[in-house]
């Protein structure tokens, strides 16, 4: 980079003229951080970029050979991976919705004066400080369809969760809702406290309805900040791989995660995987882009 | 509210009190459960109707970190004296092991070595990354950076890949360089992850500590690393303890990465617990006073967190 003054200080002060330059402080503070991210992240993402194109697999000593574009085209012809990102969109959906209805209505509860409201608050978002996998192996005893408190306090009698096909992957969007839901509150709350309550008691002398007020001035004045929570838990929720691989393997709850984990530990195809890694990677990167805009968005206001 | 408190506005309110203690009850069972099954005989942790009222029993916690089938040989008075203090306190920990210390072997299961992983890991990963961040932010914050959007966002997007795509290369890559299954391995892992959310939060704190302390600073003969160092950081600190709370909990609950990078030696907690299940009747008194004590750590943060959350999960979009 060019050695041109880089402080937005006074370049002309005593200090610039003592001491490390501040063009030695930038570099010295930003270079190792750049350098360790470049290391591990962008070098490994190449060197597997590179084993894409073969069909390596790490569990022999057989050399890698060059198959070209081939990993990528049984991949996009292969329907069981079109299945699994089906799951996976199915999976996105129903999390990302269960979150924003429950998140968005506990932020809507706790907006108002309540006793205890701080240690409320707290004590909710407790679910997502917690281990994905650690609390998720728990619930299989919740859900368990003899012993489970679940089926006990909902009188299900002997529901089977997580072994019903159709069920297990809404009982695994349960455990995200309950999970991640607080997360959707916690930005929900700052969107509804920063509405002004000029424009509620204008509302009031005007004599408008609960309804007008709230789809008039509380959702497009909230909509900003709950736009950032749908993309980051949409985000998330598309990575999701620790809850359903410790709930349920179930051949529906396959999540596109699941199933790159399973290609590239369990049946060792080191350049197919990586190649669906590749394909992941795309698709991940493609929704972060989308994610940007609405934060640039959001800053710009 | 300027209007006149009416007795339909009274009863909105009720509701809405008695809503948020039925959404708390709700969310709060399945913890309360853990932490219920975590004091239970084992009989009475998978019963119909459930056991509410029992006895508290610590044998779960004692079964935790001792194997069972292993509790009948005897440890010789050098294997004990070997043994590191963690594990000498699970010797002496409950009536029952220290029986069979005397007629049989008490060996420790994994989790005590995991959990002292989860924490050698988490710490280490957390004090790097923070420290690495808060400089990075400092120098995206007060320099003149070409393209430092782009940075920005290249530093971003280094935690925006699903762990797994991201765990292929870096298997393949630590098996050249033998750093598998070793604490080295997930902590430059953990590093890298959290190094981009801690630049990023750093950064919010440190745009909003005013240029002019530093400019004041200067005036008075300070030099800009002593500026940094004696003025910024001080200001940093509350931003700092945030996010170093934040990157603990990220790394303390990874779970992905541990799975397939390590297998005994580094393993931490959060693939082990799960692992325990196995086939059979799982003893689900052990599962959940393993769980529980993974938990507390976190517990902890989260209370001391309480008023930092907000900022620190919404990359600064939201300012106050």
């Amino acid at each position: 980079m060019a050695s041109e003054v880089l402080t937005r200080l006074d370049p002309n002060s005593r200090a610039a003229a003592k001491g490390l330059s501040d063009l030695t402080i930038r570099n010295l503070f930003i270079i190792p951080t750049i350098a360790f991210l470049i290391i591990f992240n962008i070098f490994p993402l190449l060197y597997s970029l590179g084993y894409s194109f073969t069909d390596f697999r790490a569990s022999t000593n057989a050399p890698a050979n060059f198959v070209g574009l081939q990993n990528y085209r049984d991949l996009l012809n292969d329907p069981f991976i079109w299945k699994n990102f089906s799951i996976t969109a199915k999976y996105v959906l129903i999390s990302v919705t269960g979150q924003v209805i429950v998140g968005f209505g506990l932020a809507m509860l706790l907006n108002r004066a309540i006793p205890a409201k701080g240690l409320i608050t707290t004590l909710l978002l407790l679910p997502m400080m917690l281990s994905m996998a650690v609390v998720g192996l728990f619930w299989k005893l919740l859900y368990d369809p003899n012993f489970g408190i679940i089926n006990y306090f909902l009188g299900l009698g002997k529901f089977e969760w997580l072994a019903d096909p159709d069920m297990a992957l809404w009982a695994i969007a349960i455990v995200d809702i309950w999970m991640w839901s607080p997360f959707v509150m916690l930005l929900s709350l700052a969107g509804l406290s920063a509405v002004p309550k000029h424009l509620y008691e204008a509302a009031e002398i005007d004599r408008a309805g609960n309804f007008y007020t709230f789809f008039r001035i509380t959702l497009p004045l909230v909509a900003p900040i709950l736009m950032i929570a749908i993309i980051f838990r949409t985000m998330e929720a598309f990575k999701t791989f620790d809850l359903a691989f410790v709930l349920s393997s179930q051949p529906t709850t396959e999540l596109i995660a699941i199933r790159l984990y399973k290609m590239a530990f369990q049946e060792w195809q080191t350049g197919m995987s990586s190649a669906l890694a590749y394909i992941v990677l795309i698709m991940v990167v493609a929704i972060t882009n989308i994610y940007v805009k609405y934060l640039n968005k959001v800053k710009a206001r | 509210m300027a209007g006149v408190r009416t007795s339909r506005e009274k009863w909105t309110n009720r509701t809405a009190i008695a809503a948020v203690f039925v959404a708390l009850l709700i969310m709060l069972t399945p913890i309360y459960w853990i932490a219920a099954t975590a004091f239970k005989p084992r009989n009475l942790a998978t019963t119909i109707p459930p056991t509410v009222v029992f006895t508290p029993e610590v044998s779960p916690f004692v079964k935790l970190f001792t194997k069972r089938s292993q509790l009948r040989d005897q440890p010789s008075q050098e294997e004990y004296d070997a043994a590191p203090w963690w594990e000498q306190m699970v010797f002496d920990g409950g009536e029952k092991v220290v029986r069979n210390r005397k007629s049989g072997k008490v060996r420790s299961s994994g989790y005590g070595d995991r959990f002292k992983n989860s924490l050698i890991i988490s710490i280490i990963s957390t004090v790097l990354a923070v420290s690495m961040g808060t400089l990075t932010a400092y120098g995206f914050s007060r320099f003149k950076v070409k393209g430092e959007d782009d940075w920005l966002f290249f530093i971003l997007s280094t935690r925006m890949l699903p762990p797994v795509v991201v765990a292929i290369p870096m298997f393949l890559m630590y098996r050249v360089v033998g750093l598998n299954d070793t604490h080295m391995g997930l902590i430059i892992l953990y590093t890298a992850f959290n190094l981009s959310f801690a630049v990023w939060i750093m950064k919010g704190f440190i745009d909003e500590i005013p240029k002019e302390y530093e400019e004041a600073a200067l005036v008075d003969g300070y030099t800009r690393m002593q500026a940094f160092f004696k003025v910024v950081l001080p200001e940093a600190l509350t931003g700092m303890a945030a996010t170093a709370v934040f990157c603990f909990i990220t790394a303390w609950n990874e779970y992905a990465f541990a799975l397939i990078m390590t297998n005994r030696r580094a393993q931490t907690a959060p693939p082990y617990i799960p692992s325990q299940i196995g086939s059979g009747l799982p003893d689900w008194t052990v599962i959940a006073a393993g769980t529980l004590l993974f938990l507390i750590p976190v517990a902890i943060f989260t209370f001391i967190l309480r008023n930092h959350l907000l900022r620190g999960m919404s990359f600064g979009a939201i300012r106050k």
